[in-house]
């Protein structure tokens, strides 16, 4: 194979050239079908074969290939990473979908038909109309428990989740709490124990009773698994220590909100810091309809 | 006042902008063409098409130009474009006897058919920086032979006539394919070399490095390195016969392991096997040990617990794009669950001071 000639004129491709929303038919089709096992055993990961995207793992390849087998040109699309369409990989996601897909994008909650997200839920309630696609890292609730897969295969075939709960009791024996603060497990219909992804544990109620669609992509670690709306989600705890969704003990410095996840931001070399909310279309439409925290109170008055 | 973090966009474009300027370097510097890559750093190119699951060298080269010589992003580059490929077919298996080989060693016997041919090899340069290649590259002809027209037996062979080494059960099955199908574990040898192939040079080297060290020794000879270009065969069924489609050049390694033997079976050698594409020598030895370590339940060995020895291990974590995404994924932010932590330990901290003044002062 000796050449000397430039050799791939015809080989380059731009990414418009490829199929709507990047991944062949044949490729969505078994993610769909992944998919749709997925919603039909709550919580239960189902393996499917990944393909190899543009971008890296653990940026998002289960979330995207989820989300581009869900996808139709009709829909209206949103991407959140930590609660916001800005940060640079939401940006990057939503960009490749724009291109790929054409489909319209948005930062409004409300009108998204499909969201895909990273470590949040909305704040804003989700519709039966709304398919909230989580970017998943380690699927396996039990892995750190159990590295070997294979093991913890078939801890959930026996539903046998002594180990998760001794590892509870442990946390509270050593620290008078459960000491965990995202990706709380969680156990769907009184089944699957199932990683809620690292969601900040604030945001594990809302997954259950939700009127939405949730999907879940692990591209790496190839498993898909979902909960159908209105399933049943229930945050592992104890009767004498009762789950406790928590936030910073604080209100929003720009919107004033105090039920929201808020994000704290360090100000200056003094130990200055203020609180922001983490979902920031939440907070912007707060702004909007005339909403303010302390920030603007201080600068208004000066 | 503080302003919400937003131009996540711009900084992106500029970032890809000076990544462009950074890649193509000093402009006073000629610009490098992908065939002197291809044709100059050639054994760049191979790891990168092995690794990357797609025999092509000139996509290779271009990937290592893209990626500034940083083979895992090359590989990586690859790797994504491979997966947006149609498949046409199955090849029928290559047939490494009929090889044309270009290097041909064996570590067992001093000769055999075919003889050692050392081929363009390092091996037994002496590591002394040839100050003459910073100025000029040119080299003469080297000296040529006529090449050997008989095919070049394999040495297994030899031992295989004589019952000495374990015979391989031959099998017509369809191997399965690790990137169109979940890897499912328990796997079957043929996953696991597919694995292996793809798996990083350096991990996979590191895991046959600690098996020699005692990690689960099997002390392993390299019964067979070889190197050449094969034909491929491509079944075409509206031919209704198989046809040359091109050929490729591949390193085979075969090494002849140690085994004890059994109540039910007399002493004999035993196997391990590698494969991959060009000369890349390294990553053929170092899959045969970590293939052979692996087999030790099929070979009635014990389990000693060494790394090399677990599947799961071994599998889930040779491969170095898996392995660099999620490994550098932790650069994204994660600050909402950083805060989460921060809360709790906060808390923590309240409840464990509290309590300690609790004990200090007792009412």
């Amino acid at each position: 194979m000796k050449q000397t000639a430039d050799p791939m004129p015809e080989k380059g491709r731009d990414l418009n050239d490829y199929n709507f929303a990047y991944l062949d038919e044949q490729t969505k089709r078994m993610i769909r079908r992944a998919i749709l096992k997925g919603l039909a055993i709550p919580g239960y990961q189902v393996p499917f074969a990944s393909r190899e995207m543009p971008m890296p793992y653990g940026w998002g390849t289960g979330g995207v290939q989820v989300s581009a087998a869900t996808l139709t040109p009709e829909d209206t699309f949103k991407v959140i990473d930590q609660g916001a369409d800005d940060t640079t990989n939401a940006v990057s996601i939503r960009k490749f979908f724009e291109r790929t897909a054409g489909v319209a994008t948005t930062e409004e909650t409300a009108r998204a038909s499909v969201i895909q997200t990273r470590h949040r839920i909305p704040e804003q309630p989700l519709t039966e109309d709304q398919i909230l696609v989580y970017q998943v890292p380690i699927p396996e609730p039990l892995r750190f428990l159990e590295p070997s897969e294979i093991e913890t295969r078939k801890m959930h075939a026996l539903e046998e989740y002594g180990l998760m709960h001794v590892k509870l009791y442990e946390d509270i024996a050593r620290h008078g709490q459960i000491a965990t603060a995202y990706a709380y497990p969680v156990k769907v219909e009184g089944r699957y124990v199932m990683d809620p992804s690292p969601i900040p544990k604030f945001d594990n109620p809302k997954m259950s009773g939700n009127a939405a669609i949730q999907l879940f992509g692990a591209g790496r670690e190839q498993r898909i698994y979902a909960l159908p709306p209105y399933t049943q989600v229930v945050s592992l705890d104890f009767q004498d220590y009762p789950f406790e969704a928590s936030k910073a003990d604080a209100s929003c410095d720009l919107c004033g909100a105090d039920s929201s996840y808020l994000d704290e931001v360090i100000m200056d070399d003094a130990g200055g810091r203020m609180f922001v909310c983490s979902d920031t279309d939440y907070c912007r439409a707060r702004r909007d309809a005339g909403q303010s925290g302390s920030t603007a109170t201080r600068e208004n008055g000066s | 006042m503080y302003v919400a973090v937003k131009g996540g966009e711009r900084a992106i474009d500029n970032a890809h902008a000076w990544l462009a300027e950074e890649r193509r370097g000093d402009t006073a510097v000629p610009e490098m063409s992908v065939a002197q890559i291809r044709e100059q750093l050639k054994l760049a190119v191979n790891r990168v098409m092995t690794e990357g699951s797609l025999y092509d060298p000139d996509l290779a080269a271009l990937a290592i130009k893209q990626a500034r010589g940083d083979l895992i992003e090359a590989i990586f580059l690859i790797r994504a474009y491979r997966t947006t490929l149609p498949r046409f077919g199955g090849t029928r298996p290559i047939k490494t006897a009929e090889m044309a080989c270009i290097r041909r060693i064996s570590a067992t016997f001093k000769d055999a058919p075919g003889g050692q041919v050392l081929g363009p090899t390092f091996d037994y340069t002496h590591r002394l920086l040839d100050f003459k290649l910073a100025a000029d590259g040119e080299v003469p002809p080297a000296p040529t032979t006529v090449p050997r027209q008989e095919p070049t037996p394999h040495i297994t062979g030899f031992l295989n006539r004589e019952g000495l080494i374990q015979q391989e059960p031959p099998s017509d099955e369809t191997p399965p394919d690790l990137t169109r199908a979940p890897m499912e574990l328990p796997g079957s040898r043929a996953l696991r070399l597919q694995a292996l192939a793809r798996g990083d040079e350096g991990f996979v080297l590191g895991m046959a490095y600690s098996t020699q060290r005692g990690y689960a020794r099997n002390h392993a000879f390299v019964g067979e390195l070889r190197i050449g270009t094969v034909a491929v065969e491509m079944d075409i069924p509206e031919l209704g016969f198989a046809i040359d489609i091109g050929e490729i050049e591949v390193t085979e390694c075969e090494t002849v392991n140690q085994f004890a033997g059994s109540k039910t079976e007399p002493p004999q050698f035993t196997r391990g096997y590698g494969l991959v594409f060009g000369q890349t020598e390294r990553k053929a030895i170092s899959m045969a040990l970590v293939d052979r370590t692996l087999r030790w339940r099929e070979l009635g060995e014990g389990n000693v617990g060494a790394p090399a020895q677990d599947e799961e291990f071994v599998l889930y974590h040779s491969d170095n794009i898996q392995a660099t995404g999620f490994l550098e994924h932790i650069k994204l932010p994660h600050y909402v669950d950083f805060q989460s932590e921060l809360e709790l330990v906060r808390k923590l901290r309240r409840d464990a001071s509290g309590a300690q003044e609790a004990a200090e002062c007792p009412l």
